[in-house]
């Protein structure tokens, strides 16, 4: 017994050594079949994308998260074809660090504060009551982020009681919205679409217009994609007038104003 | 000929199993200096969540192991009508995926779940509390402890446990002074694994109890914020769990290896490495 663990444990060391140094050949990434698409998009388009996708040529792969979440993937070498962003911000940094082309504008959305169907709340002033269970967005996601800039335009007195009353800062937007339909929270803040998809379960109580963040979705073709050409076609079926009725029956807001 | 081949397959297989196991941990530390680790570490978010992660998974293990004792000591040492029906309701949390757990959990405790007035008007609050987060741990984690506190309870010899009874020490005795020291090891080595589990518990907690600095924001879940705005302190958390997961799963090795006398709980813990 002893020689052949022996002999086996060798084999073990020699065959380590030699994953060691060819561990170089597993780096290949997926998406490289052709004309497959792989899609990294914010949380907020997890129903309007593959919608979209259903439209045009081609299979398209999608990976919703949070918009930061994503960008901090394409940070560390992750190479989807498309990076679709719910800010304008990610898609601009990582075009600055080389990480992707020039990013365009696709299709814009709505802050609102979301409440269960049920509830009694009809404005962001009764949010500072007291023993509200409030959920939003974490920093750096961009839901977070705007909710954050909304709070930001209230009296002092009255952003600090809200953000007194926030119980989850959440990953993604859907995270929120799971928070909200589960009646485990009376309010959060979310976009627009997000609550269209919700169906009957969730009312939206619009922000005031002067305290309403402006909220533009960037995308861009990865740097390093595998497939551009598909990548290039699905931004600009996105831009065009059939891909921008579907986002606006998602809920979503034409990418220009007016 | 047929010798040759198979043991470089066993080889080349294990050596495969090794490398894919130990690539990630070991970059987790390449990628990350001792110096700029430490730096990370003052950070109020990394040390709340590692605080939080300490304090909800020891609660939950304290709780796992005061009700798993000796509910796993029934399982293993009596025959009853429906005991393969309960053994089984007992593990299929293991199979289930963490987020179904929280959902789940939401289902049963949360505000409008089956429970959730009877909570509500026992005054107690689950949903976006750390004790959301304990029951989380303690839902996911539990039956690992049960599991191998089953298996161990029923290594014992079933004739120490006589010898004990025909001494006259009564039911509870022979619990205390005979069952669980013999099967300490086995236990030990449960505990380890579900404390293992409940420190890196994601899934539930973030469905169940949401996530907040300080009061819900267990490692895991600042890992994962972090991952998105700043990646070294993303590395450098993570390290900080390795660490202790090591740290748990060596101590739990010099326990079992102190109590090696007891032969029946090797095979056991053999099996969960």
């Amino acid at each position: 017994m002893r020689p052949r663990a022996l002999l086996l444990s060798g084999a073990a060391a020699l065959a380590l050594w030699a994953g060691g140094c060819g561990d170089d050949d597993d780096s290949g990434e997926s998406g490289e079949s052709g004309d497959e698409l792989t899609v990294s998009a914010a949380a907020s388009l997890t129903d309007a994308f593959p919608e979209y996708g259903e439209t045009i040529d081609g299979e398209e792969r999608f990976s919703f998260a949070g918009s930061d979440e994503l960008a901090a993937q394409i940070r560390q070498g992750a190479t989807p074809d498309v990076f679709a962003s719910a800010n304008t911000t990610y898609p601009d940094d990582l075009y600055d660090e080389g990480l992707v082309e020039e990013p365009a504008v696709f299709t814009r959305n709505q802050l609102v504060i979301a409440v269960p169907a049920d509830s009694d709340l009809e404005s962001i002033d009764e949010l500072t009551e007291p023993d509200l269970d409030v959920v939003i967005g974490a920093k750096g996601v961009p839901v977070g982020d705007y909710t954050r800039e909304v709070l930001g335009g209230l009296p002092r007195t009255d952003s600090a009681a809200i953000l007194d009353n926030v119980r989850s800062e959440e990953s993604d937007v859907k995270g929120i919205v799971g928070k909200l339909t589960q009646g485990a929270a009376d309010a959060g803040f979310v976009y627009e679409s997000d609550v269209a998809a919700a169906g009957d379960a969730l009312r939206a109580i619009e922000l005031p217009s002067d305290l309403e963040p402006e909220v533009s979705y960037g995308i861009a073709v990865v740097s390093d994609a595998a497939n551009p050409d598909g990548a290039e076609a699905f931004i600009d079926g996105l831009l065009a007038p059939d891909g921008q009725r579907i986002l606006e029956d998602n809920g979503f807001l034409p990418a220009q104003p007016g | 000929m047929r010798l040759r081949w198979f043991p470089l397959l066993l080889a080349g297989a294990l050596c495969l199993a090794l490398l894919f196991l130990t690539l990630p941990i070991a970059a987790i530390f390449l990628q990350v200096g001792p110096g700029e680790l430490i730096d990370r570490l003052g950070d109020p978010q990394a040390t709340d969540a590692l605080r939080l992660s300490l304090i909800t998974s020891g609660i939950a293990l304290v709780l796992i192991l005061v009700v798993g004792t000796p509910a796993a000591y029934l399982i293993a040492t009596r025959r009853f009508r429906g005991r393969s029906v309960v053994i089984t309701a007992i593990e299929l949390p293991l199979v289930l995926p963490p987020a179904v757990a929280g959902i789940g959990l939401l289902a049963a405790f949360g505000p409008s779940g089956l429970l959730g007035g009877a909570i509500e008007d026992a005054g107690v609050r689950l949903v976006f509390e750390t004790a959301g987060v304990v029951v989380a741990l303690t839902f996911v984690a539990s039956p690992f402890y049960l599991r191998q506190a089953q298996a161990a309870f029923e290594a014992v010899d079933p004739t120490w446990l006589q010898a004990s009874r025909t001494l006259g020490s009564g039911e509870a005795r022979t619990f205390a002074r005979v069952a669980i020291p013999a099967a300490m090891p086995g236990l030990a080595a449960g505990t380890a694994l579900a404390w293992g589990r409940a420190l890196g518990e994601f899934g539930a907690t973030l469905v169940f109890a949401g996530s907040f600095q300080g009061i819900t924001q267990t490692a895991p879940l600042a890992i994962v914020e972090l991952f998105g705005s700043d990646f070294t302190a993303a590395l450098a958390l993570s390290a900080v769990l390795v660490a202790v997961s090591a740290a748990l799963l060596l101590s739990v090795k010099l326990v079992i290896g102190r109590g090696a006398g007891s032969r029946a709980t090797e095979p056991i813990l053999d099996a969960s490495r």
